[in-house]
């Protein structure tokens, strides 16, 4: 019990390492430039950034199990091109039933996806390095080869991001309905916990009872699931549906949980580290283009450089935690 | 009123449009192969179905081709199995400048005229290049526009696409150009060139930035589409007295075009991709009856595009210019957001 307790405080720490990272840059930028610590620019950067957040939270279970997914916005861009291309063709244009059929098509694409890797075995990276191909075809198919469902096509869709509940956008109230839900799910559910068994110990968690093969089909699904939601809010918030939209996105996603601490080989990660993760990334995005000594093309190199630091001391942190970690269990 | 007078002159269009392909036929039974860079870009498209439907109008017999892939490499793989197929002409939109040379050559030396549209390939891989819009007529297009805009002075910042791209840094080094030496642009300070990568979250941060950054700034001048659309987005949102223009899609920037406080953009510019098509055939059929040879200072009639004169392109090549770049303004974009 003693142990337990005292690994709960270092894990605990990490996070507070990480809160106190995201403090420093928030000191910093705000120094460079004063405007950024206003309630508009902090809204408009969680609005900006929202289908990073949303996602990451998918791909925090993904990671747990040991898994990884590429092709979430390949995913992103068919449910997102599906509802532009519906509602630019007047199939449908309540903004409800659009949520409904993106997060369906989200869940069906999960779904297979961890019906490829769970069944049939194959490493996560290759199966789904095919889907990312698969659904983003699929995309540029949906949209007749490429049009655009643009502003004027989406009606009152696009409203949904910029209507506004207690003074902040219903897209955040979205990012903190996520993140309350996953908060509670991962931590007190049963369902949460086994995510976390399997990830740490397959064989354990097989003989303990519980089915690994359907935690990762889970996992999968979760994942589309908040990929369709992220399909949804990129067309609201951008008030356009593009078949190449968020090409590449996947990688900041896996780099908000990396930043996060969440591990890559499993077992090891928290909502409150995928949470830190994201908004670390989304001040970075957002503060770089503010800071005037750089010429602009070195931006994604200082991008670059902030995740290999964060990373990198977040890494030498589990470390000596470990060491201590097993130091207690020699004692 | 304003009806009337729009429908008067689509029809005076089709009698001519009709009128044409009736007198001539002037392609019949040629074969022509058009190239495009990948399937799927909506945009190119439009310029392929005007090139088709103006040279099946003249007679011939076109087919559009796409690489598997938007590279280089699957460009020459298309190449090669059109040159054994007796075509009589290529018109290419080249994914790579010097690449293509050797299959376009090999092309040429087989008696099949090679024209590039939309992405040229260097000079010696080409007959001649059918510019969409001359890059300074682009660069003065937009630096009037964002005179005009912003009163005849004060701060405007330009978002680009990446630092990389071509296109962008070719009208923007017009743009400084075009300031530098003419004092009509002295009172106006280009403050920032910014790149939002093309992507709508990138460039929103940008954009946002611009702001923060420049208080005073009065327009924004985004050459890209996506760039456009994003920035459009974020400063009507916010209700920005910063102004915008650039190059777009009219059924893109619908929503924010308006001369009124209402609409973040008065008005923008992007090429006549239509127009764009139809000179693209009509110069390759004149190459393909040697009309014209792709020489400097030929000069042919396109139809009713009226007389173009063969002009020496930047890269020291040959090329023809469609025109200035067409404005989409409240009066045109709702007609415009059709097609593009």
């Amino acid at each position: 019990m003693e142990k337990k307790s005292f690994m709960k405080k270092l894990t605990g720490s990490r996070e507070a390492l990480l809160a106190v990272i995201l403090v420093l840059l928030f000191v910093v930028i705000t120094i460079i430039s004063p405007s950024f610590l206003t309630f508009k620019s902090l809204t408009d950067m969680l609005k900006n950034n929202a289908v990073t957040m949303v996602m990451s939270l998918g791909m925090l279970c993904v990671m747990l199990v040991g898994g990884i997914d590429i092709s979430i916005m390949s995913t992103l861009a068919l449910t997102g091109m599906s509802i532009g291309m519906l509602l630019k063709y007047d199939h449908i244009s309540s903004t409800f039933l659009a949520f409904v059929i993106a997060l369906a098509i989200g869940i069906a694409c999960g779904f297979l996806v961890g019906l490829v890797i769970s069944r049939a075995d194959v490493p996560p990276i290759i199966a789904t390095m095919g889907f990312m191909y698969i659904y983003r075809a699929m995309g540029y198919l949906v949209s007749h080869n490429g049009e655009w469902a643009s502003a004027a096509a989406l009606g009152k869709f696009k409203d949904f991001a910029t209507t506004k509940f207690l003074g902040m956008s219903l897209v955040i109230w979205v990012i903190i309905f996520c993140y309350a839900v996953f908060f509670v799910f991962m931590k007190w559910t049963t369902l949460g916990r086994r995510i976390y068994a399997v990830g740490s110990n397959p064989s354990a968690a097989e003989v303990s009872g519980i089915n690994v093969k359907n935690i990762k089909l889970l996992v999968y699904t979760i994942m589309g699931l908040l990929a369709g939601l992220g399909g949804a809010l990129q067309v609201s918030i951008y008030a356009s549906a593009m078949p190449d939209m968020q090409q590449g996105g996947e990688m900041d996603v896996i780099a908000a949980c990396v930043i996060g601490g969440v591990s890559m080989s499993g077992g090891r990660g928290t909502v409150l580290g995928a949470l830190l993760g994201s908004l670390i990334l989304a001040t970075i995005a957002k503060a770089l283009p503010l800071i005037p000594f750089f010429d602009q093309l070195w931006l994604n190199t200082i991008k670059g450089v902030i995740i290999l630091v964060v990373v990198v001391v977040n890494i030498v942190l589990q470390r000596t935690a470990d060491k201590n970690a097993l130091k207690g269990r020699e004692m | 009123m304003n009806k009337k007078i729009v429908s008067a002159v689509l029809c005076g269009a089709m009698i001519l449009g009709s009128a044409v392909p009736a007198m001539a036929g002037t392609a019949d039974g040629k074969k022509i192969a058009l190239v495009g860079k990948s399937a799927g870009n909506a945009f190119f498209e439009i310029a392929a179905a005007s090139f088709v439907e103006t040279a099946e109008a003249e007679g011939a017999t076109v087919d559009t081709v796409y690489p598997e892939a938007a590279t280089a490499d699957a460009q020459i793989k298309v190449l090669d199995n059109l040159i054994s197929q007796d075509y009589d002409a290529i018109c290419i939109s080249a994914n790579d400048v010097n690449a293509l040379q050797a299959k376009l050559q090999e092309a040429m030396d087989e008696g099949i005229k090679i024209s590039c549209f939309d992405s040229a390939t260097n000079p010696d891989s080409r007959q001649i290049f059918i510019n969409q819009a001359g890059t300074v007529a682009v660069g003065q297009a937009l630096l009037d526009a964002v005179l005009d805009i912003a009163g005849g002075e004060g701060q405007f910042a330009i978002l680009s696409a990446t630092s990389q791209a071509a296109n962008q840094n070719a009208w923007i080094d017009a743009m400084k150009n075009i300031m530098e030496s003419d004092d009509t642009y002295a009172n106006l300070e280009l403050v920032e060139v910014a790149y939002g990568d093309d992507e709508p979250q990138k460039s929103t941060d940008q954009t946002a930035a611009l702001l923060e950054k420049y208080p005073d700034l009065k327009v924004i001048c985004a050459p890209t589409t996506v760039g456009i659309a994003a920035a459009a987005k974020y400063l009507q949102d916010n209700g920005s007295a910063c102004k915008l223009t650039g190059l777009g899609l009219p059924s893109e920037m619908l929503e924010y075009t308006g001369a009124d406080d209402e609409h973040s953009c008065p008005y923008f510019y992007l090429w006549d991709m239509q127009g764009l098509g139809k000179l693209s055939a009509l110069t390759t059929i004149a190459l393909v009856n040697e009309d014209i040879t792709g020489a400097l200072d030929e000069t042919f009639t396109a139809g009713d595009l009226g007389d173009y004169t063969i002009t020496e392109a930047d890269d020291g090549g040959t090329e023809v210019v469609l025109g200035a770049p067409l404005q989409f303004n409240p009066d045109n974009i709702e007609e415009m957001a059709k097609l593009y």
